[in-house]
């Protein structure tokens, strides 16, 4: 089985939100509410600071405590990639997933159920990137198999610096930031 | 059971399990049983190719259309331009189609100007009403005295109208508030100007140097595609910017430079570039004149001198020369775009343009390409009338080298009614209340008109001003004028319709056309509708409509884009050669007796100091949003839905300010702002303030955008004319910090 996993470049991301928006677009996803988002982490002071830019969403975790917690099955771990998706008709909206990811990465639809990024598993059956990564003018976002070691992402994360958020979670996140 | 019921039926059952300690017997359940969810992309799936409109870039689009409804657009791979990508605002376009606050009807003000209330009426009674004033003005005034002010491509046919009508004031606020300046200075040293798109060959640069381009967070596609490859190609970036940009953190050297000292900077760097033999020798012996007196002028100008005047060390301003030195020609020097800071930013730009003369970059890979245009023809129409009276914004050629129309020219002649009135003003896709500074000057210019006919998508606050509003279709419910763009890869595109108008607005080439016909001009609109005027311009090119609307897009051969390549080098100066030392300047300076800001060589005016307590206010773009046009669309105000004061860490702490506090700025000639919460930050400077222009916004039909944010257009009371073009000055503004007031 594939670990579907996604690379982000830090050093090409400007942060521009187009990820976000194609999101939103794409997947319909109601006014208030993201399944990914723009994260600014600055350290230093003026003028010598370190920024870096970061398009942040559901890690997709190998150890998905989501999954875990859920007391109907509705977040489930997809046969096809290892994505975590949500039934939505099996889900109660009783939150329990909401409370246990550590990267905040899911909201109760208006609808009643738990939602969040689905790395665009409706695309990426069809041979497409996810909406985010194919809309990034930057193209700094790089979508594939973790576990192939001739994937694009496999290749870049074996010649380039990189970490995880919240590795301390111990979830074994897959949306993975190369830096500079 | 419905999905509802159900839902509530487990999460009852779930809760009462749990309670009773059994929830565990229902974790069992896992991958077998559980669907994914449902795929968005399920229906009857139509593409359509067309072009963008949220900025004047223009690139190639393909809208997706889903059972019928518009569900998203995306870049098209064909095109040069987005080569596939859209930027988010670009990506977002769609969210103006079903914005619910968008203009529906056409409206005729029912009281007093500017008090926003409003006669729904019919499309003939309000093209009707806007023809009989339009008579009027030609009749008591002369037609010159109507002017159109208008923003990008959708502007071409009520352009034609004009002309058609009679009257040479035609303007957009592009030229004098925002790259009028740049492309003046560029024009006086290579007789040519950057161009838009601009001919930066950002990708192949080995040195890019950005002096207040903020690309990135400035979101003109082509350059933030290739500026992300410039850096993955390991490109020498260099930021000059009292901001910390998002370019800046790209960046191998960042200068915070002292606001409105640029020009000290600029000079240094062409002092050193000469002291230390780091130009382009042979390009300057074949290309170039005034060398000599160029170097004579600039040698007082070291780095030492500039020191005091922008806070950037010697030994940094030594350093970055030799490195766009040694990655000569290919070294980019930026010439940006909004370039109207300090009033004498023609002379700042002709500075940018000598460095990268003295750099070789015009015309050389990685340095600024030679643009080409495909070859079709314009429509055939008969000759304009032409009207005694010139063009009313430059009276006796007070800005001489202003080479387009300058649109606060206008508003003068609307408020003086010389050198002949003003007394009809048709706006299309620009609000004037925020492209013009000083928002009072604007105001008293409406209220000394016959007539304000805006066209419009979304109900701004110059619509608030009319006397008649004509709802304009979005982009993806139009056809327009076709896109004969010049750039590196010569195109042709087609903006057509995706999907219907919702209410009853209507394309501006319909407007236009009845408008004409309602002013008898109808040799003028020969073509009865825009398919026809499409198909009669491209047959004359040998291209053909129907395949066009197929593939949105056609591409020709791409010529030779660099001189070693065999493009043409040659430069429309008084010399033919590029001037170090402008020719016309000194000509201009002999015949007028020296006029300060007209030296053959820019020469450099210290800014003034900052008051008391008080920030320099500096403005700026963010990436998904376009001027303050785009605050109500529901998708990109969803991800922007305000604007923050970038306030530096230090400052903000010695006020007792955290980020997430709400303050108001007051101006220094007592303005007001809304408003607006603080960004405590390391990204700026301590003597200056930052805002996302465009926010703020008071217009009572924008309910999404109103009072989100403030107004860095409001607060910009002042302005500093450019002697040169008459383009009008931004960062002239100094404001206060208060607590938000208890109105």
């Amino acid at each position: 089985m594939a670990r579907l996993g996604m690379v982000i470049d830090t050093a090409k991301c400007v942060g521009c939100s187009d990820c976000v928006v194609a999101c939103k677009a794409e997947n319909g996803v109601p006014a208030g509410f993201f399944r990914d988002w723009l994260t600014e982490s600055l350290r230093g002071r003026f003028p010598t600071p370190h920024l870096e830019l970061r398009s942040e969403r559901c890690n997709h975790c190998d150890d998905p405590p989501c999954v875990t917690c859920c007391p109907t099955g509705a977040s489930h771990v997809h046969p096809w990639g290892g994505v975590i998706l949500v039934d939505h008709d099996a889900c109660v909206g009783c939150k329990a997933c909401i409370a246990s990811c550590p990267y905040n990465a899911r909201f109760l639809h208006p609808e009643g159920y738990a939602d969040k990024c689905t790395f665009c598993i409706h695309r990426v059956e069809k041979g497409q990137d996810p909406a985010c990564v194919s809309v990034c003018p930057t193209r700094c976002m790089y979508f594939g198999d973790l576990d192939d070691p001739e994937s694009e992402v496999s290749k870049l994360l074996a010649s380039r610096r990189s970490h995880v958020l919240l590795p301390e979670a111990g979830t074994g996140p897959r949306v993975i930031y190369l830096t500079a | 059971m419905n999905a509802l019921s159900r839902r509530r039926f487990l999460g009852i059952s779930a809760a009462t399990l749990a309670a009773a300690g059994l929830a565990p017997a229902l974790t069992g359940r896992r991958t077998a049983q559980a669907s994914p969810p449902p795929a968005p992309d399920a229906g009857k799936l139509e593409t359509i190719p067309t072009f963008c409109d949220v900025c004047f870039w223009k690139c190639g689009a393909i809208a997706t259309v889903r059972d019928g409804q518009l569900w998203k657009i995306e870049g098209n791979p064909a095109d040069p331009l987005c080569r596939g990508r859209l930027c988010p605002r670009g990506t977002g376009g769609v969210g103006a189609h079903f914005d619910e606050d968008r203009l529906q009807r056409p409206l005729l003000r029912a009281n007093v100007r500017g008090e926003d209330t409003w006669n729904v009426v019919s499309w003939d009674e309000a093209l009707g009403y806007t023809a009989e004033k339009m008579k009027a003005i030609a009749q008591k005034y002369g037609p010159e005295s109507m002017a159109l002010i208008s923003h990008g491509l959708g502007g071409t046919f009520l352009k034609h109208l004009m002309k058609a009508y009679g009257t040479p004031n035609l303007a957009a606020p592009s030229f004098a508030q925002c790259r009028g300046p740049r492309d003046v200075g560029f024009r006086l040293t290579f007789g040519d100007d950057p161009g838009s798109p601009e001919r930066t060959d950002i990708a192949n640069a080995r040195c890019l140097v950005l002096i207040g381009s903020h690309l990135g967070e400035n979101m003109h596609n082509t350059q933030v595609q290739e500026f992300a490859e410039a850096i993955e190609n390991d490109c020498h970036v260099i930021v000059v910017d009292p901001r910390f940009s998002t370019a800046a953190s790209k960046a191998k050297h960042y200068l915070p430079i002292r606001p409105g000292t640029d020009l000290a900077l600029l000079l240094a760097w062409i002092n050193v570039l000469i002291t230390e033999k780091l130009y382009d020798a042979e390009y300057l012996a074949q290309h170039a004149v005034g060398f000599e007196q160029l170097a004579a002028y600039v040698a007082p100008f070291t780095p030492e001198w500039a020191y005091p005047e922008t806070g950037i060390s010697a030994a940094v301003i030594r350093e970055t020369a030799r490195v766009m030195g040694r990655a000569k020609p290919a070294t980019l020097v930026h010439p940006g775009r909004h370039a109207v800071w300090y009033g004498d930013d023609a002379q700042r730009s002709r500075a940018v343009a000598i460095l990268n003369a003295l750099l070789g970059s015009w015309g050389r890979k990685g340095g600024f390409y030679v643009p080409a245009q495909m070859d079709l023809p314009g429509y055939p129409y008969p000759p304009y009338p032409h009207g005694e009276r010139g063009k009313v914004d430059n009276p006796d050629k007070k800005y001489p080298f202003a080479h387009d129309t300058i649109s606060t020219g206008i508003r003068s002649a609307a408020l003086t009614g010389k050198p002949y009135p003003i007394k009809g003003l048709m706006t299309y896709a620009t609000n004037l209340i925020y492209a013009l500074p000083n928002e009072a000057e604007t105001i008293e210019a409406f209220k000394q008109l016959d007539l304000l006919a805006v066209v419009e998508v979304a109900p701004s606050e110059t619509a608030g001003w009319a006397d008649v509003v004509l709802p304009e279709s979005t982009y993806l419910e139009r056809y327009d004028e076709l896109n004969v763009e010049l750039f590196r890869d010569p195109f042709i595109a087609l903006r057509q319709p995706v999907v219907a108008s919702p209410q009853e607005q209507k394309p501006n080439w319909w407007i236009a056309r009845e408008l004409g016909l309602r002013l008898g001009l109808e040799k003028f609109f020969p073509w009865p509708d825009i398919e026809t005027y499409l198909q009669t311009r491209l047959e004359k090119g040998g291209y053909s409509l129907e395949a066009l609307k197929k593939s949105g897009i056609i591409v020709g051969p791409k010529p030779p884009i660099y001189f070693e390549e065999g493009a043409p080098a040659e430069f429309n100066t008084p010399s033919g050669k590029i001037e170090l030392w402008s020719s016309a300047l000194q000509k201009y300076s002999d015949e007028h007796g020296n006029p300060a800001g007209f030296e053959p060589a820019p020469r450099y005016t210290p800014p003034e100091p900052n008051p008391p307590g008080s920030y320099r206010l500096l403005c700026g773009r963010a990436p998904t949003h376009t001027f303050s046009r785009t605050q109500s669309n529901p998708l990109l105000s969803d991800v922007m839905p305000e604007n923050a004061l970038w306030l530096n860490a230090g400052e903000a702490r010695r006020l007792g300010l955290n980020t997430g506090d709400r303050v108001c700025l007051r101006n220094q000639d007592d303005v007001l702002s809304e408003p607006i919460t603080v960004r405590a930050t390391e990204r700026i400077r301590p003597d200056c303030v930052f805002m996302v222009h465009g926010f703020g916004h008071q217009a009572k039909g924008l309910r999404r955008a109103l009072r989100k944010g403030a107004s860095d257009s409001r607060l910009q009371t002042r302005y500093k004319t450019d002697p040169l073009m008459g383009g009008t000055a931004l960062n002239m503004n100094f404001v206060r910090i208060e607590p938000v007031s208890s109105i």
